[in-house]
C-alpha cells in the first residue's frame, strides 16, 4: 500500500487533501477501509454542520463493523460526496480517491500539525507490533 | 496463544484475513466477504469449521443417555446416518449448547458441539455420564477436521472431487449422513443452501480443501458464515441464545420435545416456565445497519415494548440490513417498530424469518 504524499493524515485514519479553495477534503484511508472490510453504508454530515477537531461528523459501516469518523480539523461542511451514500463500496476500490465531505477549515493551523505521509507511514509500522 | 485447526498454514497461504475468534485463529475472510457471501448463493463455497468439536459416544445405553441428556427426542432417529438438531439445556432450562447428534448405530452417537463452548460441553457431559451411564465412552476427536461444502453446486463440486462419494451421498436427504472411506459425509449446514458437511482425518484436510478450490469451490470465512446464516435465520450460540434464555425465548421452541414420556434435563423448568419474549425478524426500512444489542422499541395497542437485537447485520442478498431481535411475543408479523440507532430512530418492519433458503429471498 503507498500512501500518497500530497494528503495530511489523522491518529484516526482519517486522510485530508487541502483544494485550491482552501477547504478541505476528507476520507478514511486505505488501511482504515482494509481494516473494515466491505463498505456497505456511510452516514454523512449535512452542509453546514460545523465541528471541531476530533468530533465525530460521520459514520463509515462495514458488513463487519461501523466506524465513526472524526473531523480532522475544526470547521464548517461545505459538501458532502453523496454519491457514496449509493455506491460505500468505492470506498473499498478508492480510498484515497472517495471523499467523504469538504470542510471549510476555521483554524488552518491544525492542518499543518496534521501527520505527513511520513508520519501517518510511521504510525502505521507501530500499530503493527 | 491462539487454537490452530489442521487447515491453518493453507488459509494463510490462500491469503486469508485471520482473527482471533474466542481463541481460535480462524479466517474472517480470503479477500472480500461479500464475494464470498454471492458464492456460496450461487454456487459453492467452503468453510473451515474444524474449530467445532465432534465428540463420540459409544456404549450400550447411549440413546438412554442422550434422551436424558437434550431437549429433542433422539427417538425421532430411527435411520443410521439420521441427524438431529437440538439444545443441550441446564436445569433452569438455560441453553448451554446447540448441537447436532448424528445416529451411527445404537452403540455410537455423534455429537458435534460449538467451538466456544467445547470445553463446557464435554465437562457437563462427562458429569452427567458419571451419574446415570458410567459405561458410557466419551471421546473428543480432535483428530478430524470438519469441512462445510456449501452452495447449490456444492455437492456436484464434492462428487467432482471423491467421484466414489457420489453414490454413497447422492440419495441422502437433508440431515442425513453416510460414511466413506475415511470421510463422514452429512447434508446439514449452517448457510441455508444445500451441501455438505465434511469430517475427515485432520492430516487428510489440507489436500482436500486444495482439491475442492481447484473444482472450482471458492475458500470462504467466517465473515460469510455470519450473514449467510442470518439470513438463514439460524441462531448463534452467545449472541441469540445462552445459559439465560430459554429456547422458546429464542426461536427454538420447535427443537423442545415436551409431548414424550421422557424427562431430560431442563424439562421441569420449560415445563413451569411462562414465556412472555420470542425471537422476531427485522428488516431496516431506513438506511443504515442494524447491528448486535441495538434497543428495538414497539408500539403495540397503545403499549410501548422494548426489545433488544441479538444478531444484526447487512444482508448481502437482499441488500438492506435485518437482525434477529428479542421482543415481547405480543409484537406479529408486519408491525413496524423503531431501532436506537446512534442518535436516530431508524423504522424496521417485523418478519417470519427465514430471510433467505435456497438462494430466494422469502421476506
Amino acid at each position: 500500500m503507498s500512501i500518497p504524499t500530497d494528503l495530511k493524515y489523522t491518529k484516526s485514519h482519517e486522510w485530508v487533501k487541502t483544494e485550491a479553495d482552501g477547504n478541505v477534503s476528507v476520507g478514511i484511508t486505505d488501511h482504515a477501509q482494509e481494516l473494515l472490510g466491505d463498505m456497505v453504508f456511510v452516514e454523512l454530515p449535512q452542509v453546514g454542520d460545523t465541528f471541531t477537531q476530533k468530533q465525530e461528523c460521520a459514520v463509515a459501516e462495514s458488513v463487519k463493523a461501523a466506524a465513526d469518523v472524526y473531523s480532522p480539523v475544526s470547521g464548517e461542511v461545505v459538501e458532502v460526496n453523496s454519491a457514496l451514500v449509493d455506491n460505500p463500496e468505492n470506498i473499498n476500490q478508492d480510498a484515497f480517491g472517495s471523499w467523504l465531505f469538504k470542510l471549510k477549515p476555521s483554524n488552518p493551523a491544525e492542518v499543518e500539525g496534521l501527520l505527513d505521509a511520513t508520519g501517518y507511514q510511521a504510525l502505521l509500522d507501530s500499530e503493527e507490533h | 496463544m491462539l487454537k490452530k485447526t489442521p487447515l491453518n498454514q493453507t488459509h494463510r497461504e490462500m491469503n486469508a484475513k485471520m482473527v482471533d475468534f474466542g481463541g481460535w485463529d480462524m479466517p474472517l475472510h480470503y479477500g472480500s466477504q461479500l464475494d464470498e457471501h454471492h458464492k456460496v448463493r450461487q454456487d459453492a463455497g467452503m468453510f473451515d469449521v474444524s474449530h467445532m468439536l465432534p465428540i463420540d459416544i459409544k456404549g450400550e445405553s447411549t440413546r438412554d443417555f442422550l434422551r436424558h441428556l437434550v431437549a429433542n427426542n433422539v427417538d425421532k432417529l430411527t435411520i443410521p446416518g439420521k441427524a438431529l438438531y437440538t439444545c443441550m439445556l441446564t436445569p433452569e432450562g438455560g441453553v448451554i449448547d446447540d448441537l447436532i447428534i448424528y445416529f451411527l448405530s445404537e452403540t455410537w452417537f455423534r455429537i458435534v458441539v460449538n467451538a466456544g463452548t467445547a470445553d463446557k460441553d464435554v465437562d457437563w457431559i462427562i458429569k452427567q455420564r458419571d451419574i446415570i451411564a458410567p459405561d458410557l465412552e466419551i471421546t473428543s476427536r480432535r483428530d478430524l477436521a470438519m469441512i462445510a461444502v456449501q452452495g447449490p453446486n456444492a455437492r456436484a463440486k464434492v462428487w467432482q472431487v471423491i467421484p466414489e462419494a457420489k453414490a454413497a451421498t447422492e440419495e441422502l436427504k437433508l440431515f442425513q449422513s453416510a460414511t466413506l472411506n475415511h470421510f463422514f459425509i452429512a447434508r446439514t449446514g449452517y448457510t441455508g443452501e444445500d451441501g455438505f458437511e465434511i469430517m475427515l482425518p485432520a492430516e487428510e484436510s489440507p489436500a482436500f480443501w486444495r482439491a475442492l478450490y481447484d473444482a472450482g469451490v471458492a475458500p470462504a470465512g467466517l465473515g460469510a458464515r455470519d450473514t449467510l446464516r442470518l439470513e438463514a435465520g439460524m441462531n448463534l450460540y452467545g449472541q441469540d441464545m445462552d445459559e439465560t434464555t430459554l429456547p422458546m425465548e429464542s426461536g427454538l421452541g420447535w427443537t423442545v420435545d415436551l409431548k414424550s414420556e421422557r424427562d431430560f434435563i431442563g424439562k421441569q423448568a420449560l415445563l413451569d416456565s411462562k414465556v412472555t419474549q420470542q425471537l422476531v425478524g427485522l428488516v431496516l426500512l431506513d438506511r443504515g445497519v442494524l447491528r448486535n444489542h441495538q434497543k428495538v422499541v414497539a408500539q403495540h395497542d397503545g403499549r410501548e415494548f422494548e426489545g433488544e437485537i441479538t444478531s444484526g447485520g447487512f444482508s448481502p442478498t437482499i441488500n438492506q440490513s435485518i437482525a434477529l431481535a428479542r421482543i415481547a411475543i405480543e409484537i406479529a408479523p408486519d408491525e413496524e417498530v423503531h431501532v436506537l440507532v446512534r442518535d436516530k430512530k431508524l423504522r424496521a418492519k417485523v418478519v417470519k424469518y427465514p430471510f433467505v433458503r435456497n438462494g430466494k429471498v422469502l421476506i
